[in-house]
């Protein structure tokens, strides 16, 4: 298989390394948001319980 | 040479969050939470904002895996041909997976935050969307906004689950008000994107029906529309900040039907205005139906 990018000029290649780096980056804070959320639910039901 | 905006790998955050249709979840998520708030009972903040959160999630679900299986219409239709799949920035398969595992995780959440019966309940909105209304409906028939209206109606009684684990007149008066809406709502659309859809082959009313017979069932639904939304008034389940705004949010959409009526239109019904009346109706239906809503919760913090 063929890797697309090493097609890419060096303008698309920074452009897919950029939205790459901002997915990751996307990525990191929807984990880091859900964990806050899961301890948050464990906090409230322990109490409750 | 590729474009930019297709290159293959090349998706950005923002594209992953158009597969969800923010615009659409908007307004689900706030009958969602209105339907919590009028609630008899109490939820834990906590427990309330995940609620939200999940009902929020499954209905970017739901889009995401409409956008999978709806991609090869989307790739014809103006409105949608940017979209990250049709746009080639997001393979076919990966939103597939994107939206499936986001449907189960919504459910899980849901259940293990609030109860079961909710958890069944979003569920239950998801497949309805996914299955009845995307799969089945949509391509057949062009009563499939109305049938498929049900997988939008299915929030408030979500919401109310969430708080009580159960349901009551109140939240079946909600999803019939929001059931009962959708086909003027979305028919004001289609008469004005009709070429679209003529265009990618669904069936929509005034692909099939024509203008003139669309424009007569708009207002067929608003009038069996505005008793429906005075029910809950009716039945003392609500007070008059909610009866009253339901009879002038209900008068103003009567105006903006009956205009759309009266559209002038050349003989084969076809609008010699653009749809000006059709496309004032559609945001108005929008904006109704935020602003009863929002009565319903006025009116329950007032009682």
């Amino acid at each position: 298989m063929t890797d697309p990018e090493t097609h890419l000029t060096v303008a698309e290649s920074d452009l897919v390394a950029r939205r790459r780096r901002g997915r990751n980056w996307a990525m990191f804070a929807v984990l880091a948001a859900l964990a806050a959320l899961f301890y948050a639910i464990a906090i409230v039901k322990m109490r409750h319980s | 040479m590729p474009s930019q905006s297709s290159l293959i790998g090349s998706s950005s955050a923002a594209d992953w969050l158009a597969l969800l249709k923010p615009r659409v979840m908007t307004l689900v998520v706030f009958t969602g939470w209105m339907g919590m708030l009028v609630a008899p009972g109490h939820l834990n903040p906590v427990l309330a904002f995940t609620a939200v959160l999940c009902i929020a999630v499954a209905a970017g679900a739901s889009g995401a895996i409409n956008m999978w299986y709806d991609r090869d219409i989307d790739a014809v239709m103006r409105r949608t041909v940017n979209r990250p799949i049709p746009g080639g920035r997001i393979a076919p398969g990966e939103a597939l997976g994107f939206g499936v595992a986001l449907a189960i995780g919504s459910v899980i959440i849901m259940g293990l935050a609030t109860n079961v019966f909710a958890a069944l309940a979003l569920a239950g909105s998801i497949g309805f969307y996914v299955f009845i209304y995307t799969m089945w409906l949509k391509r057949r028939t062009p009563q499939n906004i109305v049938i498929g209206g049900a997988a939008g109606a299915f929030p408030p009684l979500i919401g109310w689950a969430a708080v009580t684990g159960g349901l009551d007149v109140m939240p079946v008066l909600l999803f019939a008000i929001v059931f009962i809406w959708t086909p003027p709502h979305f028919w004001s659309l289609a008469l004005f994107a009709h070429s679209d859809y003529a265009r990618a082959g669904v069936p929509m009313l005034p692909v099939v029906k024509g203008a003139r017979e669309t424009r007569r069932q708009i207002v067929l639904y608003t009038l069996l529309l505005l008793p429906l939304t005075v029910q809950p008034w009716v039945l003392h389940l609500t007070g008059m900040i909610y009866g009253l705004t339901a009879v002038v949010l209900g008068a103003g959409f009567l105006v903006h039907v009956i205009r759309v009526a009266r559209d002038r239109q050349d003989a084969a019904g076809v609008s010699l205005t653009n749809d000006a009346p059709a496309r004032a109706a559609f945001k108005f239906s929008i904006l109704y139906l935020f602003l009863l809503f929002a009565a319903l919760a006025v009116d329950h913090f007032a009682r």
